[in-house]
């Protein structure tokens, strides 16, 4: 396998590759010449400005957006004013930031999003240099204006911009600078001639990188690493430093002996790194310099010559771009390097030549498979062998890797083959997805480093749904996680396809989305009525469960009705009183009213929040409907409220009228009843100062009578029909609790009492009157007679009536009254029950 | 304190330590010394939740309740206002913020909302202009409150009244959000079953709730095998009638409030100092009433009847017990009854407390008064005269009994009675003019005597003492709702599929898929759970007789109870009054 290696160079003890990715699917014209290109880490897209200072109106610039395989993504003239830099976020948006300091930020299909600024200041002084740089806080944008200022942006998903201090003896633009991002701080790096300065927030910093003599000259070119944590400075005598972007440790300074200013300078490492490099770009020549000293020379000849090319770092290497291919420059992992060195004795190349003899059916297979297992490195070589494939890019490369792991597996017990199973399906997604089509290069260590969420992501952005699904079908993630997110994407992507009609539309989200859990509707629909669809977007809500969601969003598109039936349909009454107090304000109190009506359950809470809010609104509400029972019931309450009596009437013989009309008699006789009873009490008042006004009828009655007002309280009594019962039930307790037993014992012979006698006997002895109550044990009926004489504690005529009577219950209740003095009566008792019991 | 909850089938201190923890969460919220500013009706349901040493440790240094005007000077960083979401507290509160502001003191105010945040409130709060004054406003979900091992309720008193007076489902909607929040911790229910228009339109929810969680799917072991949801409209009866257990009894005559009870205190002085602790204690007496209490736990469900004897073979065993120390000779020995006199002791003066509560009861269930009036229920419940004007009623009316006994009465005869006559029914209006729960009659038929003999809701030979059946919680009424229960389970409602359809409102059955892997393998002989949720309240006899069904040994099931309010008949009419001064004659 010795081909593999062929595109290997040594760097001081490390070897450096450079791997063809694409060749380019673009078909530019000019090359990369006279363009600002912007191409994203991570395999992201690519962005290229034709010419951006010309400036002739006539001929606009164009702006071009490819993935990184070259494959066209949009393209459209460019209209605003000039460009100084392009870039992109994390979140593959497209940063353009023009030279009067506004930054207009547009998707990955060219569509404009929306915009900022970097300080109105700008304007006047105009952006001389500009760069777009990552931290941990998002995306940043730093520029460095007319005046020699810098003004810098965090993150521009939360736009805070600071204005960094004057450096001091800055003319125009530094010579060179980068953006830092150390301890949570964001710094300039920049040199001015051979004066290096850092500048952050509040200070600017003169500062000298250790074992930097002043000797090796101006700084023209600087670059920081991937992480941040390593600087390299090339002078204009072509002296390459290089060590921590603290400027605290020196890692080497090698002189390239090449004066111009390289055209790129960028950092090329991988995490542990053994051998660091730096890669400058000169127009024919790309050199790569290791931090050991060493440095590889790529010439011409195996180099697009005239054409410009452009570097772009990456976590573990560095791509170059030129206008007709793709390459990826990076240091050989350690393991590849073990797997493929030539005559490398490690158990893993063992391994890969052992299952190699093996296809061809030769016996060395077990010779070499012997030599591993006596050293027991087997495990170790499978181990090789599946890492070794996951660093490998090209398909076969990594088959036949996998194959010699697996092969070397059937060998052992107790192998996990977690790694050996991950490590197969990464490798199937990251093929996916480096297809020429997708156009997304990642290697296996920046596939792990920006993980499967962040790359489902990238593959929606780019709209390859159908792949992002498959991708997390295979994967299993769960749906919440994987299938969900990309739908809702899609879903949202779908409402704004203008050529489809709304129903069609609907259809398709419906159909696709269905049920899949948290994809939320009203997020789609939201979306839908963003760009305008606001049919489209009530079709969409209602395929959503969540009522609460529905509604806020029903209310904005004004859609009040359906979300008053939306909201009453989820049972949730807090929402219900939302909408209607939206449209009690929206509407005019007619339509209100028309619309609470056609809502039962939202029209009686409303009710409800008027008898506690808003009473007249009760009453139009029910005017409205023609309810006259509650228009009576609320004038009956209503009058209670009042103080004058005058006004109580007048509200009362409301309440008549709405009963009449409500053909309830009963309650229209009652309400006027109670009018004639407030006129009487108001003439007794007026009279005697009884002070009857708004008692009930009893209460009345009862006020007179221990007034000694007989003759009115018979008035009332006649007047009002009451019953007979009450009537003396009132009496018999009133004069009672007033002792007048005299008035009593005439009313009981009044007439035969209608409810008995029993009661003057229990009436008097709950005055503790004994003897006026003995008065009635004689009237009482036969049945009461017992009761009666007990109540009186006349035993004696207790067991009388009983015996008489035969009445073994009563008997037996007499004789548990009966104490041991009473052995007589006891006696009889027994002696009659018994009798009664023989019968 | 709460180890009761966790005694039962179901560990109910699952519910109450979620509560209790995101009630942590929120006060650790606001940092810093805090006050609480409560809504007064808070206060009973939250102490069942945690006391105020809970509080304490997070910082609350001082409590109100809330009233209008200025809130009362306190050195505390932050003011914590625990209201309902109601308009009228709102403006309570924008009042309190409004005068606050005027003295310039630097506090921090926070809203919690029990049991779920409103936009109307919020709204309101934002015409007062204050809502921009809360640093926090936040919702503290308590639906379902643990009362005991297996008791739950939502204590939302005017939940009848709203569903079926003013059509207003607010509680429905609290009780399907609860009822999710239990499933969210003891598994999806597997079977629905529900009778009335309520209990249908919590079920409609409740599977719409499930629709909107979709994806968060639970994967915890169902707890309960069935739900059953009943209208506390498809049995009027059972709440009027009056109670005969003793907790129901408690409940008639004093009411018990959050678990508590509070009882006259003469009966509870000290014996020992004689005439002088007459004029003692004048506070109320107040008893905690919970299943903690093993002697209460023993008698709560017992006809009252039977309370008697049980109290009189307890107080023997604990004499009995401490005669042991007699016997004890050797030093183990002794040590063994010491180790155990806490215990006994705590016993003896449990015993004396209910002995006296016991006692108070009985003077008013001997009263003659007490049997007239059942005597009338135990008529209306046979079926004897409901159609013609009660003597017993009218004389009621006229000796100015209390108004709600006296609804009571003419509510149950309209129940059993299918209505009133439009006669009869003007009668008793015009007699105490307060339109409560009476109907006129709309069918021509009657049909509860048929119910009643379907359903055997009348038991003529009820044994109070060692009972055979519910009936025994009425002295002979089985209570219908109960009934329907005990069929449900065996054998099925299909076999009365006539009465069900006299009675009001749809009865249903739903199901509700489980995640694969977590359907119950049952063990032979396990019981099967049934969560019975009362839509419009229960009563301490309707519990007792569920306990009283999953204590027969035959029975197969279990039932854990939810409601959205514990009821008697006269606070479950009070709840349904307007306003009752304002009776017209």
């Amino acid at each position: 396998m010795s081909f593999i290696t062929a595109n290997w160079n040594p760097l001081g003890e490390a070897f450096y590759r450079k791997t063809e990715l694409y060749e380019m699917s673009w078909n530019l014209r000019d090359g990369l010449r006279d363009s600002l290109v912007a191409a994203a880490p991570y395999g992201g897209p690519i962005a290229l400005l034709r010419e951006p200072h010309r400036r002739s109106p006539s001929s606009r610039p164009q702006l071009e957006i490819y993935s990184a395989s070259g494959v066209d993504i949009a393209s459209f003239p460019w209209k605003s004013g000039p460009v100084v830099q392009l870039g992109w976020t994390v979140s593959d948006e497209l940063l353009c930031i023009q030279e009067d300091g506004s930054v207009l930020i547009y998707d990955l299909f060219g569509s404009f999003k929306r915009h900022f600024t970097m300080g109105q200041e700008v304007v006047q002084t105009q952006v001389l240099e500009a760069k777009v740089f990552h931290s941990p806080y998002g995306t940043g944008v730093a520029i460095v204006t007319g005046s020699s200022r810098f003004t810098l942006a965090t993150n521009i998903d939360d736009l805070k911009l600071r204005r960094l201090p004057e450096v001091p003896g800055l003319q125009g633009k530094p010579s060179c600078w980068v953006v830092l991002t150390q301890d949570r701080q964001t710094k300039v790096l920049l040199s001015n001639g051979p004066e290096l300065y850092i500048l952050d927030n509040t200070s600017c910093t003169a500062v000298c990188p250790p074992g930097f003599s002043p000797q090796v000259g101006n700084i023209v070119q600087m670059a920081v690493s991937f992480s941040y944590k390593y600087l390299a400075l090339f002078t204009d005598t072509g002296h390459l430093w290089t060590g921590s972007s603290h400027l605290q440790d020196k890692l080497s300074e090698v002189d390239t002996k090449k004066t111009p200013t390289p055209k790129h300078m960028v950092w090329c490492r991988r995490p542990k790194s053994q051998q660091p490099s730096v890669v400058l770009m000169w127009d024919r020549l790309l050199l790569v310099a290791g931090v050991c000293g060493d440095t590889i020379q790529y010439p011409s000849n195996q180099f697009p010559l005239e054409d410009p090319c452009v570097l772009v770092g990456e976590l573990d290497g560095v791509r170059i771009i030129s206008s007709t291919n793709q390459e990826l420059l990076q240091e050989v992992p350690l393991v590849c390097q073990d797997m493929f060195k030539i005559a490398s004795m490690a158990p893993g190349a063992l391994l890969l030549e052992a299952h190699r003899e093996y296809e061809k059916s030769s016996q060395k297979a077990d010779e070499y498979l012997r030599e591993i297992k006596e050293q027991s490195m087997l495990g170790e070589a499978v181990r090789q062998c599946v890492e070794a494939a996951g660093h490998e890019y090209d398909p076969s490369t990594q088959k036949s890797l996998l194959r010699a792991a697996s092969f070397g597996k059937c060998f052992l017990t107790d192998f996990s083959p977690d790694q050996f199973v991950t490590t197969c399906r990464e490798l199937r997604v990251l093929n996916g997805v480096r297809e020429n089509g997708v156009g997304l290069p990642l290697t296996h260590t920046q596939f792990k480093q920006m993980t499967l969420q962040v790359l489902i992501d990238r593959l929606v952005y780019r709209q390859f749904y159908p792949l992002a699904i498959e991708m997390c079908r295979y994967l299993k993630i769960p749906d919440y996680q994987g299938v969900s997110r990309v739908l809702k994407h899609w879903a949202s992507c779908k409402v704004q396809q203008k050529d489809l009609s709304d129903d069609a539309i609907a259809r398709a989200v419906c159909v696709k989305v269905g049920d899949s859990p948290g994809v939320s509707y009203s997020h789609i629909a939201a979306k839908a009525y963003e760009c305008g669809r606001t049919e489209l977007a009530i079709k969409l809500l209602d395929s959503e469960a969540r009522s609460g969601e529905q509604v806020p969003l029903l209310l904005k598109m004004k859609r009040s009705q359906l979300a008053l039936s939306k909201a009453v349909e989820s049972g949730d009454t807090d929402l219900v009183y939302t909408v209607v107090s939206y449209l009690k304000n929206e509407m005019n109190r007619g339509d209100f009213f028309m619309t609470l009506r056609n809502q039962p359950v939202a029209l009686s809470l409303y009710r409800q929040f008027c008898k506690l809010q808003e009473q007249e609104t009760l009453k139009d509400l029910y005017n409205q409907d023609d309810d006259h029972q509650e228009l009576a019931n609320y004038y009956v309450t209503a009058s209670y409220r009042e103080k004058r009596l005058d006004s109580r009437l007048s509200l009362l013989q409301s309440a008549i009228d709405e009963y009449n009309k409500a053909k309830n008699e009963f309650s229209a006789k009652m309400t006027e009843d109670e009018m004639r009873l407030l006129r009487f009490q108001r003439k007794l008042d007026d009279e005697k100062g009884a002070g009857l006004l708004g008692l009930s009828l009893q209460a009345t009655m009862e006020a007179l009578l221990s007034l000694g007002l007989h003759k009115q309280t018979e008035q009332l009594y006649r007047d009002f029909r009451v019953p007979d019962k009450r009537y003396w039930w009132l009496k018999l307790m009133s004069l009672a609790e007033k002792e007048e037993w005299e008035e009593l014992e005439k009313f009981s012979k009044s007439k035969k009492s209608p409810i008995g006698y029993l009661a003057f006997v229990d009436v008097c002895m709950k005055s503790n009157n004994k003897y006026e109550a003995k008065k009635y044990v004689s009237k009482v009926t036969p049945e009461q007679k017992v009761k009666a004489h007990l109540a009186v504690s006349d035993l004696e005529g207790a067991a009388d009536a009983a015996i008489e009577r035969k009445n073994d219950a009563e008997m037996g209740a007499i004789l548990s009254r009966c104490s041991a003095s009473d052995r007589l009566l006891i006696d009889r008792l027994n002696r009659a029950r018994a009798a009664a019991a023989k019968k | 304190m709460a180890a009761h909850l966790s005694y039962g089938r179901v560990n109910l201190n699952i519910l109450r330590e979620a509560a209790r923890k995101e009630l942590r969460e929120f006060l650790d919220k606001c940092a810093g010394s805090k006050a609480i500013v409560w809504d007064e009706y808070l206060t009973g349901p939250f102490g069942l939740i945690a006391q105020y040493s809970l509080l304490k440790e997070h910082e609350v240094e001082k409590m109100f309740t809330l009233k209008s005007g200025r809130l009362p000077s306190a050195d505390v960083k932050n003011i914590i206002f625990f209201v309902r979401p109601r308009l009228e507290l709102m403006d309570i509160i924008a009042e309190n913020v409004c005068s606050e502001d005027k003295q310039h003191s630097p506090r921090d105010f926070h809203i919690l909302f029990v049991p779920r945040r409103s936009m109307l409130c919020e709204q309101r709060l934002k015409e007062q202009g204050v809502l921009g004054s809360f640093i926090n406003i936040d919702e503290y979900i308590l639906d379902l409150i643990p009362y005991d091992g297996d008791l739950l309720s939502m204590e939302y008193e005017s939940a009848f009244r709203e569903c079926y007076l003013e059509n207003d489902q607010t509680s429905l909607y609290h009780t399907a959000k609860g009822l999710m929040t239990l499933q969210a911790l003891y598994g999806t229910i597997p079977q629905i079953y529900g009778k009335g228009e309520c209990a249908r339109h919590v079920a409609n929810m409740m599977l719409r709730m499930k629709r909107e969680f979709a994806g968060s799917q639970n994967q915890i072991l169902p707890v309960f095998d069935t739900l059953l949801l009943l209208d506390r409209n498809v049995d009027l009866l059972t709440p009027v009638a009056t109670q005969l257990t003793y907790e129901g009894l408690i409940d008639e005559i004093y009411g018990i409030n959050n678990g508590y009870v509070k009882l006259p205190p003469e009966k509870f002085a000290q014996k020992k100092q004689g005439e002088a602790s007459k004029d003692l204690p004048t506070e109320p007496k107040k008893l905690q009433l919970n299943s903690a209490e093993e002697l209460y736990a023993e008698i709560r469900d017992k006809n009252f009847n039977a309370v008697g004897a049980a109290l009189s073979k307890k107080a023997k065993i604990i004499s009995a017990a401490f005669e042991e120390r007699h016997n004890a000779k050797t030093v183990g020995e002794i040590k063994q009854f010491v180790s155990q006199l806490p215990h006994m002791q705590a016993a003896r003066s449990s015993l004396a407390n209910h002995t006296s509560v016991a006692e108070l009861i009985k003077d008013i269930t001997t009263s003659e008064a007490f049997f007239d009036n059942l005597t009338v229920e135990q008529e209306f419940m046979t079926g004897v005269d409901t159609d013609k004007v009660n003597t017993y009623i009218e004389d009621s009316i006229a000796q100015k009994d209390p108004l709600i006994k006296i609804l009571r009465l003419v509510c149950m005869q309209s129940v059993c009675n299918n209505g009133l006559k439009q006669k009869v029914f003007d009668y008793y209006k015009r007699e105490i003019l307060q339109s409560g729960l009476l109907k006129p009659q709309t069918s021509s038929r009657n049909n509860y005597p048929t119910i009643r003999k379907t359903l055997k809701l009348w038991m003529e030979d009820a044994n109070e003492q060692n009972p055979n059946d519910i009936s025994y919680v009425y002295s002979g009424y089985a209570p219908l709702s109960i009934r329907l229960t005990q069929v449900l389970a065996r054998p099925g409602w299909r076999s009365i599929e006539e009465v069900l359809k006299m009675l009001p409102g749809p009865h249903f059955e739903e199901r509700q898929q489980l995640p694969a892997g977590l359907h119950k393998k049952r063990q032979q002989g396990e019981n099967r759970t049934t969560l019975v949720f009362f839509l419009g309240g229960v009563t301490y006899a309707e519990i007792a007789a569920l306990r009283f069904l999953s204590q027969m040994e035959d029975s197969g099931m279990e039932y854990i109870i939810a409601t959205t309010k514990l009821i008697n008949g006269t606070t479950w009419i009070k709840s349904l009054m307007d306003r009752p001064e304002s009776q017209t004659p």
